[in-house]
């Protein structure tokens, strides 16, 4: 379809400088990208790929503290490396569009969604505030957005993440423009969300024959959208090809390492036996926020050495229940048991023993950990607190810690979190939470915010400590693919309460419970044809409804 | 709305709160006074007869708390008592005194508050610009020299050498408004010159801080103008601390006047406050520091109430 079409936006060997501590770093090393009219092309590769940097650089725009060195973007026969910033002006909104990963974070929290959506086109002089306002109202419903007609009214904090997303998808239409970049539209949503968002997008997309450089570290999400694939490895191109062919045989070791990095999966444990006491045990709790209810009976057991995975959407439930059982969160009812022993409701009035024996893991390693401490004292606090070690002691425990998370004690000592990845600073909130000696660990979407292969590191350094200390995990997390790799035992939540609860290996075979089957059913599989295939069975017209339900 | 009301009402309960807190300690404090006001005030004339006398028609004969009590029930009525110098009551004097002060601080602010916003958008605007340093260095300039010196600067070039303004703001209850405003422009300025700088630098920065959002970014990616991305997107956003910065420097204007109003023997609070203070006649001491404070905490409960208000979150809830 796209072979007759003209070129749209052509890149010939784009560097890009970032600057830190006062000098300029190459980031992106001469990248050549063609597209052409109507054409949507995959850009995908790990974090610090420069595929953003990429992306924004096709609309001539930089970030702050970035620079283009060298090279050419052509847009339908326009330079915009020696363009002025007022001609780029004119083209950004108006031929260019942009859709950033959050909507939540891009539309202005002061505004109503429709005083953002009419601002290019009435900036851009295409249409007046009242035809904008009309067009706004028409690409909301074709979008399937609920109550087109007064949705745009509503400030942005009034509506749901996956309607913002689409109402930015609506907003990047306003002008009609030739090229929308997609920069990881989706990845900030739920499975059963993220179905209606790609699925609208792509229909937009194909309405309108707009281009598009849909930017994603998701393989998965790509094969749906692209016609055409280029994987990036830190500011370099690895290799380019049609979306089919790329999925079918890719080329070059790196490719072929990220389409073989979901094939971790450990054996499912034994379950404990029926005799053996849970190390924890929740049973019948219930929770509220002031008077919204959320948390409604919920009863799971973990047992020594096991671990339960909590699925769920966002706001089913998932990190409350590890409010309730860290104590942080006093349950409205119900009880939560320690080795049989039921637990003080609040943290503040279990003993110390008590707070030891359960630790947490966050998601967000680099808001968990004090950016002004030294790695050293970091993990050495917990074990001075729990185990009153001083001096040579606790630095003999706090390197047995580095070891243990297979990060060089000598190297890390004495740095301090910015000087780190993220993959090394999870280790380093794994560190700590091992440095209470506990028995349970809660990992809250531990590996939500990491790089596959980084994600796979932290997974497979858990099961090991696992084994080697016999924890126990409780593992909170929206990603089936990591409940598939880790998990004994699966709990899936839906509006604080759990639908369904059982063995992995039973949970991944049907017949499931209705949710259970529409959440395994959203995760995208890496075929071109399972968004088509999906909407087929599901009837294309009450995706929404599906997801609702 | 609801929220937002009860929000408020809150704050309002937390205001009075302060103000009574206050109230004990100024009481406190012309209580804590070395020496026996009584004789204090008869100086030369104390014999044992003349102190008692007066003890008694102060009042010192009964305890602190009941006292405290009397005067707090009086303030509430608007009767802060009988000043001891004149004997003349203490609310008819403050009254006509402290619409003057309002009067200065409503004009100062009104220069000050539009130029120092606008500013402080420009400065952002056009940050690390000539504009912005220059902006920069006048205004710190500004804020760093005494507000007397800076009175008596105008004084010099605006009456002195070029006779445009009086020198001596002195306003009387009939003055026509035109002129009122007139005779209070040299004050004013002065008070503008010392405010300007805080809310202008507080200004900037709240609008940079929001630079590196991604809906500034948006807003740029969509084609909207260096302005537009500042006034319209960042702006809105800045509101709460601009608006507490605003209200604390207002207050400033309010209560922090005593030097000017001596250099321009301005007829408004703190001259009273200055004069009473050595005049030793502390029911007009305490008069007007109840009104002062009673002041600053109004201005900082509105300010907390339009940093509610600025909040989309809270004003339109789900």
């Amino acid at each position: 379809m796209t072979d007759q079409k003209s070129s749209l936006l052509k890149i010939r060997g784009l560097r890009i400088e970032g600057r830190a501590d006062e000098k300029w770093f190459e980031i992106v090393h001469g990248v050549d990208l063609d597209l052409r009219r109507g054409e949507v092309m995959g850009l995908i590769g790990e974090s610090g790929a420069g595929k953003s940097t990429i992306g924004l650089a096709a609309m001539g725009f930089t970030r702050d503290g970035c620079r283009i060195s060298a090279g050419s973007i052509e847009f339908d026969g326009m330079e915009l490396t020696s363009s002025p910033e007022e001609d780029l002006r004119m083209l950004r909104g108006a031929r260019i569009a942009y859709v950033a990963q959050s909507a939540a974070a891009s539309f202005n929290p002061a505004h109503k969604l429709i005083d953002q959506h009419t601002a290019a086109p009435v900036q851009h002089k295409i249409r007046t505030r009242r035809e904008s306002e009309e067009d706004a109202m028409e690409l909301y419903r074709r979008l399937r957005l609920p109550h087109p007609e007064e949705i745009g009214f509503r400030y942005p904090h009034q509506v749901s993440g996956g309607q913002l997303q689409r109402a930015m998808t609506a907003m990047a239409m306003s002008c009609r423009p030739d090229l929308i970049i997609f920069d990881e539209p989706t990845t900030a949503l739920d499975v059963t969300t993220q179905i209606e968002v790609l699925a609208a997008i792509r229909d937009i997309v194909d309405q309108f024959d707009t281009a598009a450089l849909y930017i994603t570290h998701d393989l998965a999400v790509v094969a749906q959208m692209a016609d055409r694939i280029k994987v990036l490895l830190k500011g370099d191109e690895v290799e380019e090809a049609d979306t089919r062919s790329m999925l079918a045989s890719p080329k070059e070791d790196y490719t072929k390492s990220l389409w073989a990095v979901r094939s971790f999966q450990r054996q499912q444990k034994p379950p404990a036996g029926a005799g053996e006491t849970p190390v924890i045990s929740v049973s019948g709790v219930s929770a509220a926020y002031g008077p919204v209810k959320v948390l409604d009976d919920v009863s799971f057991d973990i047992h020594r050495g096991r671990t339960v995975a909590v699925v769920g959407e966002s706001g089913s439930g998932k990190s409350t229940a590890a409010r309730c059982i860290t104590g942080l969160l006093p349950p409205t009812g119900g009880d939560i048991r320690h080795n049989g022993q039921v637990l003080p409701a609040s943290f503040k009035e279990r003993s110390k023993d008590q707070l030891r024996q359960a630790q947490m893991i966050y998601q967000m390693a680099d808001t968990a950990l004090n950016p002004k401490k030294r790695i050293g004292e970091i993990i050495g606090r917990p074990v001075a607190f729990y185990r009153g070690l001083r001096g040579a002691d606790l630095k003999k425990r706090v390197d047995e810690l580095l070891d243990q998370i297979e990060l060089e004690p000598s190297q890390f000592f004495h740095r301090v979190p910015s000087e780190l990845s993220g993959g090394q600073k999870q280790r380093i909130g794994i560190a700590r939470a091992l440095a209470a000696e506990p028995e349970f660990i809660i990992c809250d979407e531990v590996t939500s915010a990491l790089d596959q292969l980084v994600a796979e590191g932290i997974l497979k350094l858990l099961d090991r400590l696992q084994e080697d200390l016999n924890l126990a995990y409780m593992f909170i997390t929206h990603d089936l693919a990591t409940v598939r790799a880790i998990a004994d035992e699966v709990v899936v939540m839906k509006e604080g309460k759990v639908v369904e609860a059982g063995p992995k290996d039973e949970m991944f075979r049907p017949p499931h419970h209705e949710y259970t089957d529409l959440l395994l059913s959203s995760v995208p599989e890496m075929d071109p044809d399972w968004l088509d295939g999906l909407l087929e069975r599901r009837g294309v017209d009450n995706i929404g409804e599906a997801a609702r339900k | 709305m609801k929220d937002v009301l009860s929000l408020v009402a809150k704050r309002l309960g937390l205001g009075f709160v302060t103000l009574l807190v206050v109230s004990i300690i100024i009481f406190g404090a012309v209580e804590l006074l070395p020496g026996d006001l009584a004789e204090a005030i008869l100086g030369q004339a104390a014999t044992p007869e003349t102190v008692k006398a007066m003890r008694e028609e102060l009042g010192l004969d009964r305890s602190a708390p009941v006292r405290y009590v009397e005067w707090l029930g009086g303030a509430l009525q608007g009767d802060f008592g009988v000043s001891l110098a004149n004997k003349r009551s203490v609310a008819e004097q403050l009254g006509p005194r402290f619409r003057n002060t309002l009067f200065l601080a409503a004009v100062a602010a009104a220069f000050s508050i539009p130029i120092s916003i606008v500013l402080g958008v420009l400065a952002a605007l056009y940050r690390e610009s000539v504009f912005d340093r220059i902006a920069n260095v006048a205004t710190l300039t500004s804020i760093s020299s005494p507000e007397f010196f800076l009175g008596y600067i105008l004084i010099l070039f605006l009456s002195v050498q070029n006779p445009w303004f009086p020198s001596i703001s002195s306003v009387t209850g009939d003055m026509p408004f035109t002129e009122r405003v007139f005779v209070t422009l040299l004050p004013a300025i002065t008070l503008t010159l010392v405010v300007i700088a805080h809310m202008m630098r507080m200004t900037r920065a709240a609008i940079i801080a929001l630079l590196a959002s991604p809906y500034i970014e948006m807003a740029r990616l969509k084609g909207e103008p260096r302005w537009k991305v500042i006034a319209v997107h960042a702006l809105p956003n800045a509101l709460a601390p601009i608006i507490n910065v605003v209200a604390l420097n207002l207050a400033y204007l309010i209560t922090g006047v005593v030097l000017v109003e001596i250099v321009f023997v301005y007829p408004g609070v703190g001259q009273l406050l200055v004069d009473s203070v050595t005049k030793r006649d502390f029911p007009v001491v305490q008069a007007c520091c109840l009104v002062f404070a009673a002041t600053y905490i109004l201005l900082n409960l509105l300010a907390d109430v339009g940093s509610i208000l600025s909040n989309p979150r809270l004003r339109h809830p789900k």
